[in-house]
């Protein structure tokens, strides 16, 4: 009699187990929904990724518009994926992700098409995430410097460009501004240059450049519907917080850093990757006239930059057989901001680590029955 | 009676499990904040950080320290660099500064290290960085004995890299490692590894605490004649610095052999080339 019991309990644990890793919320083996053959581990120009961005609305129109909100300097389309279910005439709570405001951080918008490309696997089957997407709308701009970028791809000795590509000022010989640098948030006050030759110039003023104009109009008009900004760059392993300025703090500070920190957790679980979290001035450099900055003193309570990989050994020439990996990591961190965000906003839930514990509850009760059966 | 209730009770965990949302709504919130604005009116410009930093302990993730543990990880590369062993700071553990006034300001570090082309955890090591005072131009001086590196034994490849190179008709050359897509032809990566422990010495030289100095590609290399047993190369570096964000263009000529080492003889920097304007 207790031989049969210690086989049935022993076959209950090996089932649980298996059950356990089994991922029952997300449907991995079908590429529906994503455009066949985009191969989101390699860098793509310009062209490639307005060719995916039109094929992503024409394949998905139940989820995926596209607008264009900008233009820049030399007049081309700033444009956003808008992806979100039920959004047709509704105005929702969203997110805003640009990425690419630097021109040579390629893994920047490597990463946003790969995040678009995860939501467009795991929307049907992945239960939280398809509930987000009822409730919120996430704005995603893959290529915010677009004449940057375009620049960047034109030979070995563009490659590292990082302004835009305005014309000199007056004065001056060289071309392009900072785009982080030119928001309007503290401009000009500290992290600048005033030489239009360097690469932190910050411009002729606040919000001289068309690509920080297009953002400021654009998540300006909807600063009450947009819970979360999180802006996209490479190098370093960082996640950072507002604000650039040393002597200023954001009123949710602490709640930043916490939220910041677990979502570094996430990150370092997958791959083992650490991400220092805090303001600029605490583990970087202080700085002024950054998007994030100006979203959170427009009131948008959760602002990130997030500095994806690595950490010096090939700073922006990041090679292509580490965008999966990067992204990989990236998405969770982005994840986990996202739905935290979410949860606070929807359903008044803060707290964070609860997920590991819901996780640990059931098999623990498991175990309890089973070592109870046996010993009765 | 027992099982079929028992393999019921099972079945009902199982399925709960696998339902189960991530969030539980227990515990109280944090602090619920409204959507507040900060509206600076007047902002004086702030004082020079690098005088106002106090004495003592510093936090080891935040910048101070992390600038200092980079200069003791471009020191570790001059002394152990070579085409085969690239070291890398894994984590600054613990930091402190002492402000010695006119000598400088002296940071004591607590750092993990790591050799990344043999994936060699080098363990813990402590370094003593000095960065000189406004007066005194000089470049950091680092002190950093690291046990760790007795676990490296990169002799052999070495050695038949030198022969390779030594023994060749045609000098190697090669530009842009990595490339733009951050691809490095295998048989470029020793060179790429020779050329960042031979920019470490400019990227050692030039640090203060106002830079954090990585190289970013290595723009040329050509192979010149072996001189003195030590095999020859001119580089054209592209270094990083994060705090300007600029790149910055160093011509190098260094001499190379696994029993010397690696030698910078000369460094000469270039003004930034024209704007192309394509």
């Amino acid at each position: 009699m207790r031989k049969d019991n210690i086989m049935i309990a022993a076959g209950m644990a090996f089932l649980i187990l298996c059950v356990q890793n089994i991922d029952c919320t997300s449907d991995k083996s079908t590429q529906e929904g994503t455009p066949w053959n985009y191969d989101y581990t390699r860098y793509h120009p310009v062209s490639e990724i307005s060719d995916w961005m039109e094929r992503v609305v024409t394949e998905n129109p139940e989820l995926v518009s596209s607008a264009v909100y900008g233009e820049t300097f030399e007049g081309r389309n700033i444009t956003y994926l808008k992806i979100g279910l039920g959004s047709e005439g509704v105005q929702k709570k969203a997110i805003w992700m640009d990425c690419g405001i630097h021109a040579r951080e390629w893994i920047a918008p490597a990463f946003c098409q790969w995040f678009v490309k995860e939501i467009l696997l795991h929307y049907k089957t992945d239960k939280k995430l398809n509930e987000m997407l009822k409730n919120m709308d996430f704005y995603v701009t893959p290529v915010l410097n677009v004449d940057g970028y375009m620049y960047s791809w034109i030979n070995e000795s563009t490659r590292l460009w990082r302004k835009s590509r305005s014309t000199p000022p007056e004065g001056c010989t060289c071309h392009g501004v900072d785009l982080n640098r030119n928001f309007n948030a503290n401009w000009g006050t500290v992290g600048v240059s005033r030489d239009c030759c360097h690469n932190t110039y910050c411009g002729s003023g606040p919000m001289s450049e068309k690509e920080a104009q297009a953002v400021t109009q654009f998540v300006g008009s909807r600063v009450d519907q947009i819970l979360c900004f999180l802006t996209i760059h490479s190098a370093g392993q960082l996640l950072l917080l507002p604000y650039g300025h040393p002597h200023i703090s954001a009123p949710n500070y602490d709640e930043l850093v916490a939220v910041g920190q677990a979502a570094a957790k996430a990150m370092k679980a997958v791959h083992g990757m650490d991400y220092r979290v805090g303001t600029s001035p605490e583990i970087l450099y202080p700085n002024s006239g950054s998007s994030r900055d100006w979203a959170r003193l427009m009131g948008i309570p959760f602002s990130y930059t997030f500095e994806l990989r690595d950490k010096g050994e090939f700073g922006h020439l990041l090679p292509e057989e580490q965008i999966q990996p990067a992204c990989e990591e990236a998405f969770e961190g982005a994840r986990f901001i996202i739905t935290y965000v979410h949860d606070k906003t929807f359903y008044n839930r803060t707290e964070i680590g609860a997920a590991s514990v819901a996780r640990a509850f059931w098999p623990t009760v498991l175990t309890s029955c089973l070592a109870i059966m046996y010993l009765l | 009676m027992r099982r079929p209730l028992c393999a019921l009770w099972v079945f009902l965990v199982l399925l709960g499990d696998c339902l189960a949302s991530p969030y539980r709504p227990e515990t109280e919130p944090l602090d619920p904040e409204p959507h507040e604005t900060n509206s600076i009116v007047e902002l004086e410009l702030p004082p020079e950080l690098d005088g106002t930093m106090s004495d003592g302990e510093l936090v080891p993730h935040h910048y101070p320290a992390q600038r200092a543990a980079k200069v003791a990880q471009h020191y570790l590369n001059t002394r152990h660099g070579s085409p085969f062993r690239w070291i890398e700071l894994h984590r600054v553990n613990k930091a402190s500064l002492e402000d010695l006034g006119q000598a400088g300001k002296k940071y004591y570090l607590e750092i993990s290290l790591k050799e990344v082309i043999s994936n060699t955890d080098l363990g813990q090591c402590s370094a003593e960085v000095l960065f000189s005072g406004e007066q005194d131009q000089r470049a950091p001086q680092v002190q950093c004995p690291c046990e760790g590196m007795q676990k490296l034994n990169t002799t052999a490849e070495e050695e038949a890299l030198f022969q390779r190179l030594n023994s060749s008709d045609s000098p190697v050359s090669g530009s842009n490692i990595p490339d733009s897509y951050g691809h490095i032809a295998p048989e470029m990566k020793p060179l790429w590894h020779l050329g960042a422990a031979a920019a470490s010495f400019v990227m050692l030289r030039e640090s203060n605490e106002s830079t954090l100095y990585n190289m970013a590609q290595v723009a040329s290399i050509t192979q010149l004649e072996t001189e003195n047993g030590q095999l020859r190369f001119k580089y054209h570096v592209l270094l990083h610095d994060m705090i300007s964000q600029e790149i910055l263009h160093w011509k190098l000529l260094v001499s190379w052999s696994p029993a010397g080492g690696v030698s910078v003889l000369q460094t000469e920097w270039q003004p930034k080339p024209a704007e192309s304007t394509p």
